[in-house]
């Protein structure tokens, strides 16, 4: 187990590598120029070509490149070409709001839709099984912006219960933080809900018609143990995947969910380092977000063993 | 948080599970309320985007000037009758012979580091400024010399009289001459300077500065306001809150309900189509602060064929009804006002000469006649169009049909904002990454005279703006402009210039518009002005 950890972070670095190149050639081809942007209107074309020479953009991009890279493995993101701020304080800045999200999403979304899931397909073909269906319908159908208005709508224009926008750290205290994260939480939650609940449903489905979990019934087990012990350990490889690519999914960004709700998360300072052109930021992002999904997926491959014995890795 | 239970008479499992509930509820509300942080002093304003260069200097950027007026200060400042009026400067005098100005300072001008500004600052400054900014270059081309004559005396020599020296320290847009210390005004115009320290009426407190999140500004001890009143960016910057925040919203929907909810105090531009609904609160105040508002432009680039022909130009230009362009960007006529005056209706050099067509939206059979005098071979007019601002994505949609209309074949381009900037700096051909027409928008002060307007700029590709119409007699007109002596005069040169402008086909005004801001009724003191300004403000 301990090699294969090993060896897939190995397999890790060629594709870190392979995704630097790959975005920092992607943006030195797509059209846009960070000293115009910051020149502004005015400029001449002599003052544009001041500001990118003093940003090193006029240097030969295998350079560029190199310079890049170099930095970058002496732990040094390089600054903002915009605001010269050091790009590491950026991402700092912005992941405590992501990683609240994804955390708060995630646990709520597994304690709400995993017991949904068992139940329904331990009720198949009831009303509480096409109950679970059409909340899983909605969560993925309805747009999150719609949710997220909605439940501002009410929640906070209505009954005045949670504030509109913004976010505290929890440094400010457990209050002021759940207070603000609680509604982006539940609006990100209904997505997951459904996605979740759906694969635990299916997955058990697929396990509740086997020979074993008959064995177990007639053994006169519980069907709580059934379910629990014998059914939902058995298909929690899916669901686990799900709850880890849907975990990996927040911490690149939720855009839409971080705007609805004014959220200063990653997925706001990728959009906006997009539209400016702020090659050092949109770099370590991207970045960021694929080391995110290479560990999210090792420590879900880890996952399997430890919960199905069946599984070994050489 | 205002929930309110009859627990005592409700079944006793229910009755006690709802109390435990309310119970967390009331912690947790209390625990809210123990952390909040008193803020009846700290007015919360979201502005129209976020604050991304610190450098007022460096960029033009409408965010980065306010910025710069909220920590730094400037010598001059226009009243709301457009008149400059001293603000750092106590008293000045002009030799007889109009060659030298001397400048004194304020007593007790200080930066936020606590050292005084002397005159070496200013000097410093201004040139500074003279670097980047037009109105700046043509200034600094009359300037023999500047320097400090006692540590409050800021003196500059002319080579020669130059009527707008006093016009030119009080410019009020981007970039206004903002005076910073020696040590960051001898920054590289090219590079950003190192540190934010002004003698403005507010200090930037750095350590808050969340790009594209917030930036926070302090009020500034011992800034010392003029006795006058506050008028435009003249008078006395009295700052009456102890904190302004500029949050960034990129929503506009939360944006609404935040300050409908009392979250913000705040919002610099709302979309027009939700100004009913702020206009409909109780709460709320919503007015247009800036009487200039914004100019709407199409440019052609006068470098590609076939709009390197001044009567294409003309047809494109003669096929446009600003009504067309303004019903569909803007929709409520109380909002805009169709305006042909190059720079802006309402202002001292307003004019309509050679402005019939785009005003009476009758030049469509012009447009027809100039086509064919000029031979169109149907050749496509590539339009960038950039779709991801609100304000700008409008014009050209219009703008390529009323142009179809007439005979003209149009390509029109998608692309962002940021990919048409990039791209409107190419001077080669269309087939090579060149283009034909792009639109954009002005604030009002920022081409309000023949040397703030860059589309009037006849320099050609070295040294003109984007589009680089070569017009010799342009340039000799500004310079007129430049050295004349009184109002009628100037008035006369702007007219002219305005006249073989639309005859050059340069660029054309395709409307002027109207932003109101909003704000809570809480809020008192909200100045008009050419940028929004956040001294004289109170809030209860």
């Amino acid at each position: 187990m301990f090699g294969y950890i090993v060896q897939r972070i190995l397999a890790a670095v060629p594709v870190m590598g392979f995704v630097a190149l790959f975005v920092f050639l992607m943006l030195r081809l797509t059209p846009g120029d960070p000293a115009a942007i910051i020149a502004g209107d005015t400029a001449t074309p002599e003052q544009l070509q001041r500001i990118r020479e003093a940003l090193g953009l006029n240097d030969p991009l295998h350079i560029q490149f190199i310079t890049w890279i170099g930095n970058l493995l002496q732990g040094d993101f390089g600054t903002s070409v915009l605001s010269g701020k050091p790009v590491i304080e950026l991402i700092a800045a912005r992941m405590e709001p992501t990683i609240s999200l994804a955390l708060t999403t995630i646990i709520l979304s597994v304690l709400i839709a995993v017991p949904l899931g068992v139940i329904a397909a331990w009720k198949h073909g009831t009303l509480i099984d096409r109950f679970v269906m059409l909340i899983s319908v909605l969560g993925f159908s309805v747009p999150v912006f719609v949710i997220g208005y909605l439940m501002i709508s009410l929640f906070s224009m209505q009954l005045n219960w949670f504030p509109v926008q913004g976010f505290r750290p929890i440094g400010d205290g457990l209050g002021q933080f759940l207070h603000r994260i609680a509604l982006p939480t539940f609006t990100l939650t209904l997505l997951y809900i459904a996605l979740i609940a759906r694969i635990t449903r299916t997955s058990m489905l697929e396990i509740l018609g086997d020979d074993y979990i008959r064995t177990a019934r007639a053994k006169g087990l519980p069907e709580r143990l059934v379910l629990m012990r014998h059914a939902l350990r058995n298909c929690s490889v899916p669901i686990i995947t799900v709850i880890g690519i849907g975990f990996a999914l927040i911490i690149s960004g939720v855009v839409v969910t971080e705007s609805v709700f004014n959220l200063p998360g990653l997925g706001r300072l990728t959009v906006d380092a997009v539209l400016a052109r702020d090659y050092p930021v949109i770099q370590a992002v991207i970045l960021l977000a694929s080391l995110v999904y290479v560990v999210v997926n090792l420590l879900i491959d880890i996952a399997y063993v430890l919960l199905d014995p069946r599984i070994r890795y050489t | 948080m205002t929930l309110t239970l009859d627990l005592k008479h409700m079944p006793d499992r229910i009755g006690a599970g709802l109390r435990r509930t309310a119970l967390s509820a009331a912690v947790l509300a209390a625990a809210t309320m123990a952390a909040a942080p008193l803020s009846a002093e700290t007015l919360t304003a979201v502005k129209h985007s976020a604050l991304r260069v610190l450098d007022p200097i460096l960029t033009t950027a409408y965010m980065s000037r306010n910025h710069g007026y909220m920590i730094f200060d400037t010598l001059f400042a226009l009243d709301e009758s457009m008149t400059p009026q001293p603000q750092m400067v106590d008293s000045w005098t002009v030799s007889d012979d109009g060659l030298t100005y001397r400048f004194t300072l304020r007593d007790g001008l200080k930066f936020h580091d606590g050292s005084p500004v002397t005159g070496d600052d200013v000097a410093a400054s201004i040139a500074r400024w003279g670097e980047r900014d037009g109105m700046g270059q043509v200034l600094m081309d009359f300037v023999e010399s500047m320097g400090q004559d006692g540590d409050n005396v800021f003196v500059m020599n002319m080579k020669e009289p130059y009527g707008l020296v006093i016009d030119s320290l009080a410019k009020p847009s981007s970039n206004v001459p903002f005076i910073m210390p020696k040590r960051l005004a001898e920054t590289p115009s090219t590079e950003p300077i190192p540190e934010q320290i002004g003698s403005g009426p507010f200090t930037w407190v750095a350590d808050e500065f969340q790009p594209g999140v917030k930036a926070v500004y302090a009020k500034f001890e011992d800034y010392v306001p003029r006795d006058e009143e506050p008028s435009w960016s003249a008078g006395g910057k009295v700052v009456k809150v102890d904190r302004v925040e500029w949050v960034v919203m990129p929503d506009d929907q939360t944006t609404l309900n935040a300050i409908m909810a009392g979250e913000i105090d705040y919002w610099e531009s709302p979309p027009s189509d939700l100004l009913p609904i702020l206009e409909a609160s109780g709460d709320l105040e919503v007015r247009n602060l800036n009487a200039l508002g914004y100019q709407t432009i199409i440019r052609p680039n006068t470098l590609n064929a076939p709009m390197d022909d001044p009567r294409i130009r003309k047809a494109a230009i003669a096929s446009i009804y600003q009504k067309d362009v303004l019903d569909a960007m803007i929709g409520n006529p109380d909002l805009y006002s169709l305006c042909g005056a190059m720079f802006v209706c309402g202002t001292p050099l307003a004019t309509d000469v050679g402005s019939e067509t785009l005003t009476e939206g009758n030049g469509q059979d012009l447009a027809r006649q100039l086509l064919e005098e000029a031979g169109y071979d149907g050749t496509p007019i590539v339009m960038m169009h950039p779709t991801d601002v609100g304000t700008l994505r409008t014009q050209p949609v219009v703008v390529a049909q009323a142009m179809r209309d007439v005979g003209f074949e149009v390509d029109l381009q998608a692309m962002d904002w940021q990919s048409l900037v990039g791209r409107r700096a190419s001077q080669a051909p269309v087939d090579e990454g060149g283009w034909h027409m792009f639109a954009t928008n002005w604030v009002g002060a920022d081409v309000f005279n023949p040397l703030v307007n860059n589309m009037v700029n006849g320099k050609g590709p070295d040294g003109g703006w984007f589009g680089w119409p070569d017009v010799p007699e342009l340039e000799e007109l500004r310079m007129a402009y430049a050295t004349s002596g009184s109002l009628e005069e100037q008035q006369e040169i702007a007219a002219k210039i305005q006249e073989v402008a639309y005859d050059e086909g340069v660029y054309a005004p395709i409307g002027q518009y109207f932003v109101p801001s909003a704000w809570s009724s809480d809020l008192d003191g909200v100045l008009d002005g050419p940028a929004p300004f956040f001294w004289n403000i109170s809030k209860n």
